[in-house]
């Protein structure tokens, strides 16, 4: 899956999350970014992008997460 | 992880149009409550749950009405993050009829908010408290092969549960629903562990058997959480990872199911578990087509894995009748011929005298569902449709939305287990009367025959040799009136629900006049049938807080003989006059001249439908029916003044 398909599926989880369809998703997108972004949504966020790309991060993946363009690279190097 | 548990599969899949249809439900002025419940009873994951809970909020927030739901206030103990939770509690409760409020205090406060008698959580004056604690919550000390020290920590972790209860009991005196609690899956012997003392899955079973055995006892309400893990599977409950980062209790996949599990034990709790079970024939009951294949070509012998499939199905149908459900029939099929099968195959076990109803003809599958209802005097959401054939599940579905359908796979194999998963008949308490409630529909089908034939209905009523039994209420009738109380919805005046405690606190009250009425006839004895509590209004007058009835027993006057026992108490308390209130719900019609046929006057009618009666007590003389009365236990004080 190339780069194009993940933020096109990723654009789609957060709408789906968030209930928001303004929500640009760009590499540089942080939680501070986004209205509802806290640790709940993060790991709601997490667990549906787990779900959706039908994979498993490790604790540590997860904890070096900054932005979705770390997300992104973490999906490619798993799928 | 298992799909049909983790994914609900009895339920229909979300329909596309999901997320649109509940925005319009925010953006309408109609009562929004039907259709939530409608988008509700589909398979939601965790994301649609929260976005339905979101929609209910604002619904709330907005100070509209979520009519037909009825409200509950929950509110949630744990030692773990339940923030995810709570959303899925409150839409999937609104699946099952119920307007959840969820209470939700600060993480891991549990003793705390028991304990204290201004927390938030007893302020809150919940309807109910949900313990949703595991095993990390317990002082659980291992001391492998020492079997006094293991007996120790089971007593201190009931002796903690049992504090926190009388905590929440003494401070807001709600219905705590405890959890049993899932062992972790790292043994440490490994098969020895079950049998040796002080290992924690020993531990944790001898805690789960004595919690469960004290919580009935409590009159409190048990969640067998254990048991749902196990039927998941325990590795794919317990989930290391989530625990670490979140301090989630268990897996994230499995919280809708885990939520559905409380809301069909909130709604057994508000009485809303479903009353009959209703069979389709072809490929149902059996494997094959009868009108097709006749009797010799039917599948249903043992040594058939097809019939063994479909047995599987009747053993449930019958386990289930056992233990109260009523069951019927609705086949397309010619009636002689959907019968032939019940009355010679050998290996059937669903024999026709097990069957309240009979439908067997061409008509529509809704058609014939809603007169299976009408012959039984109950309501559509005491239905459960079984059918193998997804044309007439989704029609049904359609014309009939308070029937629920479960969804089936193509292999008959799993019929059984999925109707079992989908929890229809969940139960909190059982009462003696609930062995005896399939048949007391059924000797009802015999009554309106009989009745047919009689002619006139008061000759009829004479031949019934009818006993009606009047006494207080008492700690042996309690569960039936609770469970009265909670479910009945036609004859009901004022559909007030009380939990166990509210109904030992009316028993215990000497201002309280409350009233368990039973009825036997010919037929056998109906049990429990009739509730009444009058409370003290102005000086002088008894407010009829509840009047309801059991509607197998419509059309034999018992409301007037309930009538004429209220009336000699009031005369003996020095009573002077009774007040009694219609509150109309969408279920009952039927009592709204309840009053106006007992004589009652109307002082007052509401807007909102609600009208008010009053009868003075003295000199009325209300219509008399034909049986005998027995009066018994109420107080020798009371009894004198009366004889």
């Amino acid at each position: 899956m190339d780069e194009p398909q993940i933020y096109a599926r990723l654009a789609e989880i957060f709408n789906d999350v968030f209930d928001d369809e303004s929500i640009a998703v760009t590499p540089e997108l942080s939680a501070k970014d986004v209205d509802g972004w806290d640790s709940l949504t993060h790991i709601r966020l997490l667990l549906t992008v787990e779900k959706t790309f039908k994979t498993r991060f490790t604790t540590s993946e997860i904890g070096k997460l900054e932005n979705v363009g770390d997300l992104v690279a973490l999906i490619k190097a798993h799928v | 992880m298992n799909p049909l548990f983790a994914e609900l599969q009895w339920l229909p899949r979300a329909p596309r149009d999901f997320a649109d249809r509940l925005k319009a439900v925010a953006s309408s002025t109609d009562p929004a409550g039907r259709e939530l419940q409608a988008l509700a009873r589909h398979a939601l994951n965790l994301n649609q749950l929260t976005k339905l809970a979101k929609a209910i909020d604002r619904v709330r927030s907005e100070g509209k009405s979520l009519d037909p739901l009825t409200p509950f206030r929950l509110a949630v103990l744990s030692n773990s993050t339940i923030d995810l939770i709570a959303p899925a509690l409150a839409a999937s409760a609104a699946r099952h009829g119920i307007a959840l409020e969820v209470i939700q205090p600060a993480y891991d406060q549990v003793a705390q908010e028991a304990l204290t008698p201004d927390s938030r959580v007893n302020a809150s004056k919940p309807d109910a408290v949900l313990l949703a604690l595991d095993h990390r919550s317990l002082p659980l000390r291992l001391s492998p092969g020492d079997a006094e020290a293991s007996a120790a920590v089971v007593e201190g972790a009931i002796g903690y549960l049992q504090a926190l209860r009388n905590g929440i009991k003494a401070n807001s005196n709600a219905l705590c629903i405890f959890q049993t609690f899932p062992p972790p899956p790292e043994p440490l012997f490994g098969s020895l562990d079950r049998a040796l003392p002080g290992t924690m899955r020993n531990l944790i079973d001898g805690i789960n058997r004595e919690l469960a055995g004290l919580v009935l006892g409590w009159g409190d309400v048990l969640l067998d959480v254990a048991a749902l893990a196990e039927t998941v599977g325990l590795s794919d409950w317990h989930n290391p990872q989530l625990w670490n980062m979140a301090k989630f209790s268990f897996s994230d996949e499995l919280i809708p199911l885990y939520a559905d599990h409380v809301a069909r034990t909130v709604a057994a709790i508000r009485g809303k578990s479903r009353k009959v079970l209703i069979l389709d024939l072809d490929n149902t009951v059996w494997g094959g087509v009868i009108g097709d294949d006749g009797l010799e070509g039917i599948k249903i012998a043992q040594g058939d894995a097809t019939g063994e499939a479909h047995l599987a199905v009747q053993r449930l149908a019958l386990e289930l009748r056992q233990r109260g459900i009523v069951l019927a029939v609705s086949s397309k099929n010619t009636d002689e011929v959907a019968r032939e099968p019940f009355e010679k195959h050998p290996e059937m076990l669903l024999k026709l005298e097990h069957i309240a109803v009979f439908q067997a003809n061409w008509n529509d599958k809704a058609t014939n569902i809603q007169a299976i209802a009408e012959e039984l005097s109950l309501g559509l959401d005491a239905m459960v449709f079984l059918d193998d054939n997804p044309v007439e599940r989704g029609l049904v579905r359609k014309l009939l939305p308070q029937v629920a359908v479960p969804e089936l796979p193509e292999d008959p194999a799993w019929y059984a287990r999925t109707l079992a998963a989908a929890g229809y008949f969940e139960a909190v308490t059982f009462a003696s009367e609930d062995l005896k409630r399939a048949g007391f529909y059924q000797d009802n089908a015999r009554r309106a025959s009989l009745q047919k034939q009689a002619g006139g209905v008061d000759a009829y009523l004479a031949s019934l040799d009818m006993t009606i039994t009047f006494q207080p209420f008492d700690a042996t009738g309690r569960a039936r009136i609770v469970q009265l109380i909670n479910k009945s919805n036609q004859y009901n005046l004022t559909t007030r629900r009380y939990t166990d405690p509210e109904v030992v606190a009316a028993e215990n009250d000497p201002e309280v006049f409350t009233l368990q009425v039973r009825l036997a006839d010919i037929f056998g004895d109906n049990g429990m049938i009739s509730v009444v509590i009058c409370r003290p209004g102005v000086v002088g007058d008894w407010e009829i807080d509840t009047w309801l009835m059991s509607c197998r027993v419509l059309g034999r006057k018992v409301e007037h003989m309930v009538l004429r026992e209220i009336l000699e108490h009031a005369r003996a308390a020095g009573i002077s006059k009774l007040s009694g209130t219609y509150k109309p719900t969408d279920r009952n019609k039927l009592v709204v001249d309840h009053y106006a046929k007992l004589g009652f006057a109307k002082v007052a009618e509401e807007e909102s439908g609600v009208t008010r009666w009053e009868l003075m007590v003295e000199g009325v003389e209300p219509e008399s029916a034909p049986m005998k009365v027995v009066s018994q236990g109420f107080s020798p004080m009371k009894e004198n003044s009366l004889r």
